[in-house]
């Protein structure tokens, strides 16, 4: 065991942890910065690509056109090679000098690798860089909506596995609202109703009769995907005009915003849903730092019985914030039958709740970090389309796998620690 | 998830253990520190009565007559003339339900619709058949609860022990039954080392295993699928399909009863499993330190057991078992050749089956049978009822969910509560 | 205000924790609640904080009686609590832990932290804290927490503060600030409730004493009686407070350790520079408050510290770098200061917990094997050298009362062939009767040869089994003394002053 010691206090009042301390600094970082490099030059060894890259920043519609950059693929590369090396060799030296590397740097790495990665893979063609983006962004949807949900869910000390589930009741809802209702919008507030309905079941479950909230959520995602299937199977198959049809919540270009090159397409020329998603992010991150509400959700997530204490009804608020989240991911679900493909069929989320669950990892329990994890899922997902449908050296496989590797490395620690909710996971009781 | 880098809940403030041990007699803050986030679970798995079982077999199998008698298209228009005529209401459910449990019962027992003995017990042997790879899976989760590990994997395991059992015996040009046994093997040692992964990362770096084997279904997934796809690694020749070729008679585990049924050897594997994982668990030293480990793994590494040595060997144990259940649905269940599609939800149904027989070999042996029959009555369910297979998902579910919650089935059925100790 | 308990009984299953218990302070009063570990003194306090709910009997403020159905009510009541066990979120603020739970609130529920900032600072320049209200409080000592529940329970107009055991982590000076601020509050009128088992604190302050035993009132004191009356009280009979011993037999030095540096993977230093040895046949006993490094030093001689620095030789032979299995194969016994967490397996029963240790090899286990046979008669065996209160080896250890618990842990420990006895905190939590027989059990070890450190928090059990004493203050040794050291030098030692004539 390895209680750590509190430290005492010197004098009276100082506040100073005062035992000595030794600093240490992680060597994960260049690790990882130099696998990245030399995974990237591996391939550019022993994949050479012929021709040029060309990367396509424009699309109609807008105010003026961007011009397409064209730049020699090979060359790209290897000075992106040479670049992150550089990096790389700056990280090393930093650690040895017991120094760490600045956020900023790593984030420039990236973008050069990124950069050096696209110039590789689409070597000879053209690559809509707008279409990717937007792209992304639509896959990314319902990933930010259960990632949000979870985030909520596990701020407030209980943990969602079952954001599959909700997605699932909340594509199957909508769809099937919106067809009888003929109403697209009754569609996702039935989507919202239904996620909400497994977040109680879970709650139900995990909050009231203590029942391991893994164990719950995994077999919730079961039991919803054999309810839908089921239901599917037997009345919305049949009726498929009448129950399954629901109308689309088509896209709608914000006027102006909309015109700007680059980030109007990408992000103002998309349907109401994700509108909603700006929102619902913004005011979500707001909430849980500001406010009275988030800060009691977050005590209740960390300490329960200190919240008790201060007379915080841990119980309800951990039911109204669990429910919140599944109302959340279940509009998530309704972007797949209101936007997306229009009906419901049998586990059409794909398991996308999982990834909205690595997302909430990767994005160490926060709005906006786990929104960040989910758009880069999305746009690792739309890569691969995309690469797939320009010719790409990298087989699909590899890049769809992405999300799910950047997953394990991140809880393995090796991009830096991630410290959830201290109650996550514990079921609240008194005597 | 709790903290990864902390496997210690410890929501208590910075104090240091209580010097005063209170008076109440149990205190859920306590234990949870002492023995980790699992506890509950395990204890809740491992003790518990039968009455609670049954009453939640029931239970489910209520919620799933309310769910076919509500979409049943008879049932419903005769409700609408309830009032009117409520025979007819009555008839109509009654057909439904006996239609539905009689068809669940003649795929899996026994058919009572034809004369000869041989096809009358053919459904009995479906159901084993099924609950094969069932029990072995099952056992393979129930082996990594007993030490503290939650296998959410069993599905990448599957799909990797598959992958390579069938690799082996296609492409090893054994006699049998050597072929055989080396392709199950190669099956079990892959899956084993596949589950090896998250033992490692956990003792390594203490990245929790449920989200590390969530996210290596997928990676497992389509690691597989790219296998399926290239010439040279699993891919037939001459197909674009991601889809291999048919397991050589020599690798097949061989029909138990003649070639009029299609039980196979797979079976008694997944019996012999059930009795060495019983020994293990219960009479060797390493299952004792599995156990103890699982229990409180403070206590057992302060004794000098390794606990992180202890996981990577549960769970090396564990994806091998669950590679058994992978041999047995390749070599033995489709041998038509491996697929992405070859470990037919079994990965997931073996928590469910882990949960529902308490982690014990003989309670999982039972569910396994159970979850057998729903399996191969559901198909004849949905063929000669057109009820959809998935109410069997839905059934199954719900009964682990009314299992992990005995207070309420005690209160949906008025039940004393047990004593608490 | 007055605050008055009146037959307050509560209950847990067969359990009486509280029985009828009754009392009453006013306003500028202090009021003391003595008793012994698990007499039932925390149970009340959470009764009267509105946690748990009274079987029988009511609390009365003011004349009026009261319903709390939470800690909600009793706070909004005026009483407020600063916990054993700090309610404090580790993860925020100062000023969002005073807050929590009554927030003021601007635009669309937004947080006014600049009124809690304000707040913190007010009540911290009323008592002369210097408290920053942005401090995240995991970052902050003990003594300093400790200051920000009290400032918690000050920023919501306590009218009656209850002190559960709030000196248990402090150091002696800590402790006597403490009191000053007690007399202070005292002074400004508030009542306060001040729970404890250490006596010289309880005649410090106290201006009526009551004392608990076993869920019952026993008696009320002045506080002009004496320690020998009050600790009477306490547990019911004259309590010998020494444990008879006759002088060791030493042999040569067994244990010695060198250099001994631990750091947590944080770097943070717990142990710096220790060198020590003790002889076989010799008890060190090692003083000083939780968590001057006590803890990291039991665990680094068994191995279960990560980064160690320096030697631990025993009998000649380096311990640092082996694993937890090989020190305990080299003849280490281990009496962990957690038992439920680090010594037992709670679900266990006994037989399977006196093996745990000893899962490799024989006499338990051959060939991989588990031999019950030989396993269950060896339990049956220490079950009655070691008088342990079960129904039978199957019983599982969680089902024991903490005192029996304790015994198990012993049996195991002490009936393997050691070469060092490594106790930790070996009585805490445990009844009376069972800490005599553990005490003699420790001697005997001494007696047999084998060299033993012991180590608590409690002053009396250290110079109980001392043959020397050996003080820790922040991970270094303030002195190694002999074992009639007066009390007070060991105090002071404790707050890391050095006195004349002690060896480092």
């Amino acid at each position: 065991m390895s209680t750590p010691a509190p430290a005492p206090a010197s004098s009276p009042g100082t506040v100073s942890a005062d035992l000595e301390v030794i600093t240490v600094v992680s060597k994960k970082t260049p690790i990882v910065l130099a696998v990245v490099t030399l995974a990237l030059a591996a391939a550019a060894l022993f994949g050479p690509q012929e021709g040029d890259t060309t990367f396509r920043l424009a699309t109609r519609n807008d105010f003026f056109e961007l011009p397409n950059v064209t730049v020699p693929a090979m060359g790209t590369t290897w000075t992106m090679v040479v670049l992150l090396a550089l990096i790389t060799a700056e990280s090393t030296r930093r650690y040895l000098r017991t120094r760490t590397t600045p956020v900023w740097l790593v984030v420039v790495f990236a973008i050069l690798a990124m950069i050096g990665f696209l110039a590789w893979a689409a070597a000879g063609s053209t690559l809509p860089v707008v279409g990717l983006i937007a792209g992304s962004i639509a896959l990314a949807v319902p990933l930010v909506f259960g990632a949000l949900g979870g985030v909520l869910g596990e701020r407030a000390g209980v943990v969602n596995i079952a954001i599959d589930g909700q997605l699932l009741a909340g594509a199957f809802a909508a769809a099937m609202v919106a067809s009888v209702i003929g109403s697209s919008w009754a569609g996702v507030v039935g989507a919202m109703a239904a996620g909400a309905l497994v977040a109680l079941i879970l709650g139900v479950f995990a909050i009231s009769y203590y029942v391991e909230q893994v164990i719950v959520g995994v077999v919730l995602n079961v039991l919803i995907i054999g309810f839908t299937s089921f239901m599917f199977g037997q009345v919305l198959a049949p009726n498929a005009e009448a129950l399954n049809s629901p109308p689309r919540l088509a896209p709608y270009a914000i006027p102006v915003l909309g015109d700007i090159p680059l980030i109007g397409p990408v992000l103002f020329r998309q349907s109401p849903i994700v509108y909603l998603l700006y929102v619902t992010v913004a005011v979500v991150a707001w909430a849980l730092y500001r406010t009275k509400w988030g800060l009691r959700v977050r005590a209740v997530g960390e300490h329960p019985k200190a919240a008790d204490t201060v007379g915080i009804n841990v119980i309800a608020t951990r039911y109204r914030t669990l429910l919140l989240g599944g109302a959340i991911a279940g509009m998530g679900g309704a972007f797949y039958t209101l936007v997306s493909v229009q009906q419901f069929n049998r586990e059409m989320t794909g398991g996308a709740g999982y990834i909205a669950l690595a997302a909430v990892i990767f994005g160490k329990w926060d709005p906006i970090r786990a929104t960040l994890a989910a758009l880069l899922f999305g746009f690792a997902s739309n890569l691969q389309g995309v690469l797939s449908v320009i010719g790409s050296p990298v087989p699909s496989e590899f890049m769809l796998m992405l999300p799910y590797i950047v997953t394990v490395v991140a809880v393995a620690g090796l991009v830096g620690i991630s410290r959830g909710p201290a109650a996550v996971g514990l079921p609240y009781r008194k005597s | 998830m709790s903290n990864p880098d902390n496997p210690q809940p410890a929501p208590e403030a910075q104090g240091s253990p209580p010097p005063e041990v209170e008076e109440a007699p149990h205190r859920p803050d306590e234990d949870d520190r002492a023995n980790g986030p699992w506890h509950h679970v395990l204890r809740s798995i491992t003790t518990g009565n039968a009455a609670v079982g049954v009453l939640s077999v029931f239970l489910a199998v209520l919620v799933g007559s309310v769910l076919i008698l509500a979409t049943n298209e008879e049932v419903r228009a005769s409700a609408q003339y309830l009032f009117a005529r409520p025979g007819d209401f009555f008839t109509a459910a009654w057909e439904a339900i006996s239609g539905a449990y009689g068809a669940l019962f003649r795929g899996s027992i026994y058919n009572t619709r034809v004369d000869d003995f041989q096809t009358a017990i053919r459904p009995l042997t479906e159901t084993l058949k099924f609950a094969g790879p069932l029990i072995a899976a099952g056992l393979g989760v129930g082996l990594a609860f007993r030490a503290g590990l939650f296998n959410i994997g069993g599905r990448g395991q599957m799909l990797i022990g598959g992958a390579f059992a069938g690799w082996v015996a296609i492409n090893a040009n054994l006699p049998f039954p050597l072929l055989l046994i080396v392709s199950i093997l190669a099956g079990m040692v892959a899956a084993g080392l596949w589950a090896g992964i998250a033992g490692v990362l956990k003792a390594r770096t203490g990245a929790h295993e449920v989200i590390v084997t969530i996210m290596l279904n997928y990676v497992g997934y389509y690691l597989v699928l790219y296998a399926l796809s290239t010439q040279g690694l699993l891919q037939a020749p001459n197909t674009i399909n991601p889809q291999s070729q048919p397991i050589p008679d020599e690798g097949q585990l061989p029909k138990l009863l003649g070639d009029r049924f299609n039980l196979h050897l797979g079976f008694v594997l997944a019996l012999v499993a059930v009795v060495v994982v019983w020994w293990l668990l219960n009479r060797s030293s390493l299952g004792y330190r599995f156990r103890a480990v699982g229990e409180n793994p403070h206590a057992a590494r302060t004794a000098g057991i390794n606990v992180g040595r202890t996981y990577v060997l549960a769970m090396l144990i564990a994806g091998s078992l669950v590679g058994l259940a992978a041999g047995n649905q390749v070599l033995g269940t489709v041998t038509s050749g491996v697929n992405s599609g070859l470990d037919a939800g079994i990965g997931f149904d073996a928590i469910t089956v882990a949960l529902l027989g308490r982690s014990s070999p003989l309670g999982i042996l039972g569910a396994g049978l159970l979850f057998g029959a729903f399996k191969a009555g559901g198909f004849s369910m949905q063929a000669s009822q057109g009820i959809p297979v998935d109410i069997v998902l839905v059934i199954q579910s719900l009964i682990v969910l009314f299992i992990a919650a005995p207070p309420l089935v005690r209160a949906i059925f008025r039940l004393p509560a047990k004593e608490a100790s | 205000m007055q605050l008055a308990l009146r037959n307050v009984t509560k209950r847990f299953g067969s359990l009486v924790a509280n029985d009828r218990i009754s009392l009453t302070v006013d306003s500028g009063e202090i009021h003391c609640l003595l008793g012994e570990n698990g007499a039932g003194k925390s149970t009340l306090m959470n009764v009267l904080y509105g946690l748990y709910q009274a079987d029988e009997g009511e609390i009365v403020l003011d004349g009026e009686v009261q319903h709390f159905a939470g800690p909600g009510d009793a706070m909004a009541a005026g009483i407020g609590m600063v916990h054993q066990h700090f309610m404090l979120i580790p993860v925020f603020t100062v000023a969002e832990n005073v807050m929590l739970g009554h927030e003021e609130t601007g635009f669309a529920g937004s947080l006014d932290l600049e009124a809690a900032r304000a707040k913190v600072r007010e009540i911290s320049a009323r008592f002369g804290f210097h408290v920053d209200p942005d401090a995240v409080v995991e970052d902050l000592p003990v003594g300093v927490q400790q200051r920000v529940e009290i400032i918690k329970a000050l920023s919501r107009d306590a009218k009656v503060l209850v002190f559960d055991e709030p000196t248990a982590v402090l150091t002696p000076q800590e402790t006597d600030e403490l009191m000053q601020i007690m007399r202070q509050l005292r002074e400004s009128g508030t009542a306060i409730v001040f729970i404890t088992h250490k006596l010289r604190e309880v005649r410090e302050v106290a201006d009526r004493i009551t004392v608990i035993r076993l869920g019952k009132v026993v008696g009320e004191a002045e506080p002009t009686a004496s320690n020998a009356e009050l600790a009477a009280l306490m547990v019911g009979r004259p309590v010998e407070l020494t444990v008879r011993k006759d002088t060791p037999k030493l042999g040569d030095e067994a244990l010695v350790v060198s250099g001994l540096t631990v750091t947590d993977k944080d770097g943070l230093v717990h142990l710096n520079d220790l060198s020590f040895s003790i002889r076989a046949g010799e008890v060190l006993a090692v003083a000083g408050v939780q968590g001057n490094g006590q803890t990291e030093l039991t665990e680094a001689l068994v191995g279960l510290q990560d980064h160690v620095h320096g030697s631990i030789r025993l009998d000649g032979r380096e311990l640092v770098g082996r694993s937890v299995r090989q020190v305990l194969e080299a003849g280490v016994g281990f009496i962990p200061e957690d038992r439920q967490v680090d010594g037992l397996v709670g679900a266990f029963s006994i037989a399977e917990n006196l093996m745990l240790d000893r899962s490799f090899s024989a006499p338990f286990v051959r060939g991989g094997s588990l031999q019950l046979r030989e396993r269950d008669e060896f339990a049956r065996q220490k079950l009655a050298e070691y008088d342990v209160r079960a129904p039978g080896i199957t019983t599982p250890v969680e089902r024991l009362s903490g005192g029996n618990q304790q015994k198990v842990v012993v049996a195991r420990e002490l009936s393997r062939d050691l070469r060092l006895l490594v106790a930790a905190q070996p009585t805490r939590g445990v009844d009376v009767g069972s800490i005599e027989f553990i005490h003699q059990q420790i001697v005997a070890t001494r007696d047999a040869g084998v060299p033993v450190l012991v180590v608590s928090t409690e002053l009396d059990e250290v110079v109980a089994l001392a043959d020397r004493i050996m003080v820790l203050y922040r991970g270094r040794i303030v002195g190694i003394v002999p074992a009639d050291t007066p009390r007070e030098v060991l105090g002071l030692m404790m707050t890391g002053e050095r006195p004349a004539g002690a060896v480092a």
